[in-house]
């Protein structure tokens, strides 16, 4: 079973000996971020091949968001060693539609060129709201919404399409349909995908690859190669050490995890 | 059974007609009754005509002064002064608080002035306008755009102040140009902030009107009520107050159509 997972673990960044992809459409090297005294990511190596999958996992407060402002261009990288492409998409947490542009004009905000309404026509068809074109933001329910951020980052045709927590605010039988639609979109576009989650099961069920973020650092990955669907079979023990990264080298922080008390247990 | 329920439709349906009537009836009876008080003690001499005028007499004088002409003329000037204040008053504050809500340099050159202007009651300064400007049209047109200019500024100046940074990013990263992000997020998320101080803009500007035709008026609504104080005629001073009244409630309108169109997305409108 672990052979099947192509199984690699990072103690540190610096031990990053994965497989070097060609030509990678993102590319970290010893990229490190602070605000004041506070080092938020610290000396990260990143390669995302061009239509690969990856989640990123992480506590709050391990870095996540600060790398995915930096891999969507809001955030200034000064002197670093940071490449991504231009043709970059995010979704976010909050769907972040201007409540004034009905929802086909929110898809094609900022696009360029002609028939920009077929364009974002086609998109919306795609994630199924075909029927929704003229209705105003403030209408839509919250997988409505998350699905109009889906079709306006798509519409943009990225090579890049960073998802920051998209589905963490819906309810759960809506959150699996948003996976279908994600892995179905990312089938038919092929971009490279980093969806930003702290859900585990979230992780497994959509990524080709799996990366642990702690204190800014990658502290683990996983290789998943068993094709989706059929993980049900791994993600037990899959989960299972994956919630061990998360939260096991905790000890000496202000709040008692769990692993500490199961060890005592033992 | 059949009885119970016949009984409680017949309860309700007498519950309903006192509703009614309190509700319809009621908002109209305490006014009429007033007007109704008000011409029986004019006709009994209790007040006398030069106290004020019967609302037979003032409705009269209404149906004359309109066929005459006199009425409409003298309230086009009036209408033309507030017309010509505003557009300079809110230009003025439009550009104004564009200017220090879009930069932090036009922020630090704007804002203080504009926060010492607002100190300043702007009915203070009629004199200082009547010596600057006279007491032709000038000080008139000028006192009403100084008075529009502070809250079309600060609601403006504010509401983009107020933008929703989450949108920005967002709109930041689809990679709208920083001029395109201003027309797209900054300036529509203002809007509704910018209508607040524009509602608030007509009706100072009316209030200012009516001080500021007093000022040596040869026409306009001011006008008329000033002659018609030298002779006595509480009636046309009556015509005109309800004119002030209805210039006030159409600049309302205006600013509640204008509203209702350009806000359409808010759910409480849409759901109208």
């Amino acid at each position: 079973m672990d052979a099947r997972l192509g199984f690699t673990a990072l103690q540190s960044a610096a031990g990053h000996s994965d497989i070097p992809h060609p030509e990678p459409v993102v590319r970290l090297r010893d990229f490190t971020r602070r605000f004041g005294p506070n080092t938020i990511i610290d000396g990260l190596d990143l390669d995302i091949a061009p239509g690969e999958f990856i989640a990123l996992l992480g506590r709050s407060g391990s870095g996540k968001t600060t790398l995915l402002r930096t891999l969507a261009g809001l955030d200034e990288v000064r002197g670093q060693d940071v490449e991504v492409p231009d043709s970059r998409a995010v979704v976010f947490q909050d769907a972040r539609l201007l409540p004034w542009k009905p929802v086909w004009k929110n898809v094609a905000l900022g696009l360029k060129g002609d028939r920009v309404r077929d364009r974002s026509e086609a998109a919306l068809k795609e994630v199924g709201l075909g029927h929704r074109l003229d209705a105003w933001p403030l209408t839509l329910s919250g997988g409505e919404a998350q699905r109009v951020a889906l079709a306006r980052a798509l519409v943009r045709e990225p090579k890049l399409l960073l998802l920051d927590e998209p589905f963490a605010a819906l309810d759960a039988l809506t959150r699996y349909r948003m996976h279908d639609l994600v892995l179905s979109l990312w089938r038919a576009h092929r971009p490279a995908v980093l969806i930003v989650t702290h859900d585990v099961e979230e992780a497994i069920a959509l990524a080709d690859r799996v990366l642990v973020l702690d204190k800014g650092r990658i502290v683990a990955q996983e290789r998943i190669t068993v094709p989706r669907g059929e993980r049900s079979a791994i993600s037990g023990r899959l989960r299972e050490k994956l919630l061990s990264y998360l939260g096991g080298e905790d000890h000496g922080e202000g709040v008692v995890p769990f692993a500490p008390i199961a060890e005592a247990a033992e | 059974m059949t009885v119970l329920t016949a009984d409680r439709r017949g309860h309700a349906h007498g519950g309903v007609q006192k509703f009614s009537l309190a509700r319809f009836g009621g908002r109209w009876l305490s006014p009429v009754l007033l007007l109704l008080l008000w011409e029986l003690g004019s006709r009994s001499g209790l007040i006398p005509e030069r106290t004020l005028a019967a609302p037979s007499a003032v409705i009269g004088t209404l149906v004359e002064m309109l066929l005459s002409g006199e009425l409409p003329s003298n309230l086009l000037v009036s209408f033309a002064r507030v017309a010509v204040g505003l557009l300079i008053g809110v230009g003025l504050g439009l550009a104004l608080g564009l200017v220090a809500g879009l930069s932090r340099t036009g922020e630090l050159a704007v804002d203080p002035l504009m926060q010492i202007k607002r100190t300043i009651p702007v009915l203070a300064l009629t004199p200082l306008f009547i010596v600057w400007f006279g007491i032709g049209e000038t000080p008139k047109i000028a006192l009403i755009a100084f008075a529009a200019v502070f809250p079309v500024y600060l609601n403006l100046y504010s509401g983009i102040r107020g933008v929703d940074l989450r949108l920005l990013d967002a709109a930041k990263s689809f990679g709208l140009s920083r001029w395109e992000q201003i027309w797209h997020v900054v300036l529509p998320s203002a809007l509704p902030s910018l209508l607040v101080g524009l509602r608030y803009a007509l009706s100072v500007a009316i209030l200012v009107l009516v001080v500021a035709e007093q000022i040596n008026a040869s026409a306009g609504l001011g006008y008329l009520i000033n002659n018609a104080r030298d002779f006595m005629r509480t009636d046309i001073i009556v015509v005109c107050l309800m004119v002030y009244a209805i210039l006030g409630l159409g600049a309302d309108w205006l600013v509640r159509t204008v509203e209702a169109r350009a806000l359409i997305w808010r759910p409480s409108i849409v759901e109208q």
